[in-house]
C-alpha cells in the first residue's frame, strides 16, 4: 500500500510501487482529467505537479512519488479560475482538447516562476507537449495572457 | 418525412459539394433509431434533431462527432439561430446511428470531408426553423391570433402587445400539433448568432479534465483490456502461450480474438505488462517480405507499364498529341509517403454488455460502421448495438476506420463484463490505416507564344475508397485520389488527368485533407517548375494563366494571399514559395517563408488568404486553419512511415515527429468575404505547406524537392 497526496487529499492505494502515476491516477483514483498520450514521456498528455514541478506521470513510479503533494487538473482549482484556465477560455484554446490538461499543466508550472514569460521562456517550457491539432498559437497567447491574470491576482 | 428527402436533395446539392452515395459495408441492414429517440419526458420531438421540455429547455442532437473541427459549436449554433435562443443555452449530445442522421453530402453517417457546415447548413437551420414554427403555431393557438402576429425571442413567442409564453409554456401544445408544412430561415441580414466568433461550447469541459473522451470511460466491474497485434501488417496469431501471463496481478482472462490476443486485467497498466509477456508464434501472412522499397519499386512498375489501364476523369483536347507534337516537353515524377494519422488519443473502444444488447461507448466518426462492426463481432443483429459517441482525442480520418472495435465486443462477450480496449501508442502508429502512397507523373509543354500547350496528370497509387466504399468505384472513378487533380485551373490547351489504381497490400486510410494533400504537392511544385522553365516569377506565372479562369475566386485569394505575404519582398536571407489550391468548396493560397540554416529548411511564416464564403464562427475557422497548417507542417518535414519486413518502423513520436511549440511557424491568413455557400475549412490548409515550402526551398537552393517528407533529402 502507497501512501499519496492527491489535490490535497492523502489517498492510500494498493498497487504495485513501479505502477507508473498516470495509471493509479486514472484507474484507481477514477482522475480521468490527465491523459495518457504515448507512455513514453514524448508528448505530456499527462503532466501533471509533483510537488510544484510538472512532471509526466506515465514515467513516475508511484514509489517515486512518495508523500510529495501532487495536483492533477481536477485539482489545478475548484472552479476553473486558475488564470491558466481563464486565459485557455478567453483565448478558447482547445480543438479535440485532448493534450490540454497537459498543456495546462505544465503552462500553470511556468507562470508560477516566471512573471513574465517571453516566447523562448514558452518554447523551452511547452516543448514538450505535443499538440496535434495545432493549437500552439493560442497557447501561447493564452501564456501570456495568464500570466498577466496571475499578476493582478497577486 | 419526405418533404424533408426532398428538401435535403436539394440543398445538398446547392451545398457546393458533389453528392456520391456512399454505401459503407455492412451497413445495409442497418437499424433506425432515430425513433426511438422520442423521450417520453420530452414533450417535444421537433424532428431527430431537436427536443424541448416542458421546462423550457433545448437539447440538440448533434450528427456530427466532435474530433477538434468544432461541430458541436458550429452546428449548434445553426438550431440556434432559427429557433432564438442562445446556443451555450442548448444542451448538446451525440446522435446515435440514424437514417436521419445520414450525411446528405455523403451518403453516409460521416464526420468527414469537411462537409460537417456545409451539409448542415441548410438541413439544420431548417431543423430550427421547424421546431420554432410548431412553437408559433401552438402560440397563435392559445392566443387565437395568426401565427404571422407572432414572433419568438430568446426562447419565447411575443405578441405584438408584449405578452410572452416561453418555450416551456408551449412545448405539450406543440407537440400536440401536426408536423409543420413549409418553414423558411431568416435570411444572413437577420444573423445574430450565426456569423459571429463565439467561444467554443465544449471549452469548459476541456479546460478541467471533464470532457468525458472514449479512454475516459469507467464502468463498475470493468476490466481493462490491452491488444497484441501482429507485428507484421495482415498477419495474425497461430499459437500462443499465455501461462506467464495469466500468471501476473490483476490478469482476469486472456481472449484470442479475430484480430490478435487481449489481456483483461483489472487496470490497464497489468493488461498492457501481462500482454507483453504473452508468448505469440505469429504467421506473418502475406507481407513478411513487405518493404518500403518493394512498395515504391511496385508503384514504379505500375507507372511504367501499366498506364493503359489508367482512367481518365478529365480530358480536354488532346494532351498526349500536343506533346509528341511540342519541340520540348518538361516531365517530373513527384513521390508521397505512407503517413500515420497520430491521434493524440490512442485508438480504444469500450463495451458494456446489458442482457442481450451491448452499448459501445466509442470515439468513432462512422456511428453506422461501428454498429455494424459490433454486431458482426458480437453476433447480434444491430439494433441490440447501441452506439455512443464520446469526445474524440483526434480524428484526422483515422476513426473512420472501425478496426480497434471487434476486439473489444469479442473481449467483452466473452468476459461477460464490461471491457475497456486501449491500444499503446506503439500499437496506434504500427496498426494505422496509412495515408496511401502515391506516385504522379507530370508532363507539360509550352506554345510559341508561352502559353501551356499541355498538362498531364498521371496519378499512380491506392484507393481507399475501392474498399471503404466499393460501390462508389463501381460508379465513377474514386473521387477521393482526384481532389486538387480534376479541378485543374490554370489555361491549357489540352489537359489531361488520369488515374492509375495501384494496391500496395496493406491496410490504407484516409488522412486529413485526402487526395488533396497529394495532388496539391505534384501539381504545384510542378506548376513552380513550370515557371522557372518560362523565366517566369511563380506568382505571376500563375496569375496569368488564370486570366481565362471563369471562377474569379482562384485568382483573388491568389492575389491576396501575395499581397498578405509581401511576394517578391522577403527580407534579407529568407525566400518565399507560393501554392493555390480549391478543395471542399474552400479557395486558398498560402505562401512560406523559409531560411536555410546549417542546411536545414527553417520555417518563418506561413501566409495567405482564404475563401470559404460563408463562415458560422470565424473564430472556429481561423483555428482551422492554422491547426491544418501546423498538421501539414509535420507531414511536409518529416512525415513518413517505413515498412521492413511487413513492420512498420515508427513506433511512437520519438520516430514519427509531429510539430511542437518551438517549431510552430507564424501564420498571417487573410480571410477573404465572397459571401459564397459555406466551404469546408477542416482540411484544405493541410494540403498547400508541402508545396508552398518546397518551392520556397527551390527559391532558395535551385534544388527542387520532388519528394515528401524533405527530412528524405536532408533539409530537415
Amino acid at each position: 500500500v502507497v501512501t499519496l497526496r492527491i489535490n490535497g487529499n492523502p489517498v492510500e492505494v494498493d498497487v504495485a510501487p513501479d505502477t507508473p502515476l498516470l495509471w493509479v491516477l486514472r484507474d484507481t483514483l477514477g482522475l480521468m482529467g490527465t491523459k495518457f498520450g504515448c507512455g513514453q514521456g514524448l508528448c505530456g498528455a499527462c503532466t501533471v505537479h509533483v510537488a510544484g514541478a510538472p512532471v509526466r506521470s506515465c514515467q513516475t513510479p508511484v514509489s517515486a512519488v512518495g508523500e510529495y503533494a501532487v495536483t492533477t487538473i481536477e485539482g489545478l482549482s475548484p472552479d476553473s479560475s486558475h488564470p491558466v484556465q481563464q486565459a485557455w477560455l478567453e483565448i478558447d484554446v482547445p480543438q479535440c482538447g485532448y493534450c490540454q490538461s497537459g498543456q495546462i499543466m505544465s503552462a500553470a508550472a511556468l507562470i508560477a516562476s516566471n512573471k513574465a514569460p517571453t516566447d523562448a521562456d514558452i518554447d523551452a517550457a511547452m516543448t514538450g507537449n505535443i499538440c496535434r491539432c495545432g493549437t500552439y498559437d493560442r497557447i501561447r497567447a493564452a501564456i501570456k495572457r495568464a500570466a498577466q491574470l496571475a499578476g493582478r491576482q497577486a | 418525412m419526405s418533404t424533408r428527402r426532398e428538401f435535403l436533395k436539394t440543398s445538398a446539392a446547392a451545398g457546393g459539394g458533389f453528392l456520391i452515395a456512399i454505401q459503407l459495408p455492412g451497413c445495409a441492414e442497418g437499424p433506425d433509431e432515430t425513433a426511438a429517440l422520442a423521450n417520453p419526458t420530452s414533450p417535444v420531438q421537433a424532428n431527430a434533431w431537436l427536443r424541448i421540455d416542458t421546462d423550457g429547455s433545448v437539447a440538440f442532437l448533434c450528427d456530427k462527432s466532435e474530433m477538434g473541427q468544432g461541430v458541436y459549436t458550429s452546428l449548434t449554433t445553426l438550431v440556434a439561430e432559427e429557433l432564438d435562443v442562445p446556443a451555450d443555452s442548448i444542451r448538446f449530445e451525440a446522435a446515435p446511428p440514424g437514417a436521419a442522421y445520414v450525411n446528405t453530402l455523403l451518403g453516409a453517417q460521416v464526420t468527414g470531408g469537411s462537409t460537417s457546415v456545409r451539409e448542415a447548413w441548410d438541413k439544420l437551420r431548417r431543423a430550427g426553423a421547424e421546431a420554432r414554427a410548431r412553437l408559433v403555431a401552438a402560440a397563435a393557438e392559445h392566443w387565437g391570433v395568426p401565427a404571422a402576429a407572432l414572433r419568438a425571442e430568446n426562447g419565447a413567442i411575443v405578441r405584438a402587445d408584449g405578452t410572452r409564453l416561453t418555450y416551456g409554456q408551449l412545448a405539450a401544445a406543440a407537440a400536440a400539433l401536426p408536423a409543420p408544412g413549409e418553414v423558411t430561415v431568416k435570411p444572413a441580414s437577420a444573423f445574430t448568432q450565426v456569423g459571429k466568433s463565439r467561444t467554443r461550447l465544449d471549452t469548459p469541459a476541456k479546460l478541467n479534465g471533464t470532457a468525458p473522451y472514449g479512454i475516459d470511460q469507467r464502468f463498475a466491474n470493468m476490466l481493462y483490456g490491452a491488444l497484441a497485434q501482429c507485428p507484421v501488417l495482415g498477419g495474425n496469431v497461430r499459437a500462443f502461450d499465455d501461462t506467464r501471463a495469466r500468471s501476473m496481478p490483476g490478469v482476469r482472462q486472456v481472449v484470442q480474438t479475430g484480430s490478435g490476443v487481449v489481456v483483461l486485467a483489472d487496470s490497464w497498466w497489468q493488461a498492457r505488462q501481462a500482454r507483453d509477456a504473452l508468448q505469440i508464434d505469429w504467421d506473418p501472412g502475406p507481407n513478411a517480405n513487405l518493404s518500403s522499397a518493394s512498395i515504391a519499386a511496385g508503384l514504379a512498375n505500375a507507372l511504367a507499364t501499366r498506364g493503359a489501364e489508367a482512367k481518365v476523369p478529365r480530358r480536354d483536347g488532346d494532351a498526349d498529341a500536343a506533346l509528341a507534337r511540342a519541340p520540348k516537353k518538361i516531365e517530373a515524377i513527384y513521390e508521397l509517403p505512407l503517413l500515420a494519422h497520430a491521434t493524440l488519443e490512442p485508438q480504444n473502444c469500450t463495451v458494456v454488455p446489458d442482457g442481450d444488447s451491448i452499448h459501445l461507448y466509442v470515439p468513432t466518426q462512422v456511428q453506422q460502421s461501428a454498429q455494424a462492426a459490433a454486431a458482426a463481432a458480437a453476433g447480434l443483429p444491430p439494433e441490440k448495438v447501441f452506439i455512443h459517441t464520446t469526445y474524440l482525442g483526434g480524428g484526422f480520418g483515422r476513426r473512420l476506420e472501425v478496426d480497434f472495435i471487434p476486439a473489444a465486443v469479442e473481449a467483452a462477450r466473452a468476459a461477460n463484463a464490461p471491457v475497456k480496449l486501449v491500444w499503446t501508442r506503439e500499437d496506434d502508429t504500427t496498426h494505422d490505416y496509412y495515408r496511401p502512397p502515391y506516385r504522379d507523373r507530370c508532363t507539360a509543354a509550352f506554345n510559341a507564344d508561352g502559353k501551356l500547350a499541355a498538362w498531364k496528370f498521371e496519378i499512380c497509387g491506392p484507393s481507399v475508397t475501392s474498399r471503404w466504399a466499393p460501390a462508389v468505384v463501381e460508379q465513377m472513378v474514386d473521387p477521393f485520389v482526384l481532389e486538387a487533380a480534376t479541378n485543374y485551373p490554370y489555361d491549357a490547351d489540352n489537359v489531361l488527368v488520369s488515374y492509375l489504381q495501384h494496391e500496395i497490400g496493406i491496410n490504407v486510410g484516409y488522412m486529413r485533407s485526402v487526395s488533396h494533400a497529394t495532388n496539391c504537392f505534384a501539381v504545384e511544385c510542378f506548376m513552380d517548375e513550370l515557371a522557372y522553365a518560362a523565366n517566369q516569377d511563380p506568382y505571376e506565372f500563375r496569375r496569368a494563366l488564370l486570366d481565362r479562369q471563369a471562377e474569379p475566386r482562384w485568382r483573388q485569394v491568389l492575389e491576396r494571399a501575395a499581397a498578405r505575404a509581401g511576394w517578391g519582398r522577403a527580407p534579407a536571407g529568407r525566400f518565399q514559395g507560393i501554392a493555390l489550391m480549391e478543395g471542399y468548396g474552400t479557395f486558398l493560397s498560402l505562401v512560406a517563408e523559409i531560411s536555410i540554416e546549417n542546411d536545414k529548411v527553417r520555417v518563418h511564416k506561413i501566409s495567405g488568404a482564404v475563401d470559404l464564403g460563408q463562415m458560422v464562427n470565424p473564430a472556429i475557422v481561423d483555428s482551422q486553419i492554422r491547426g491544418g497548417i501546423v498538421f501539414g507542417l509535420a507531414s511536409a518535414l518529416w512525415g513518413e512511415i517505413t515498412i521492413e519486413n511487413g513492420v512498420v518502423q515508427q513506433k511512437s513520436f520519438d520516430t514519427y515527429r509531429l510539430v511542437r511549440m518551438n517549431e510552430s511557424p507564424e501564420i498571417d491568413v487573410e480571410i477573404v468575404e465572397s459571401g459564397a455557400a459555406p466551404g469546408g475549412i477542416g482540411e484544405p490548409s493541410v494540403a498547400l505547406v508541402a508545396p508552398a515550402i518546397c518551392n520556397a526551398i527551390y527559391a532558395a537552393t535551385k534544388q527542387r524537392v520532388r519528394s515528401l517528407p524533405i527530412a528524405r533529402h536532408g533539409l530537415a
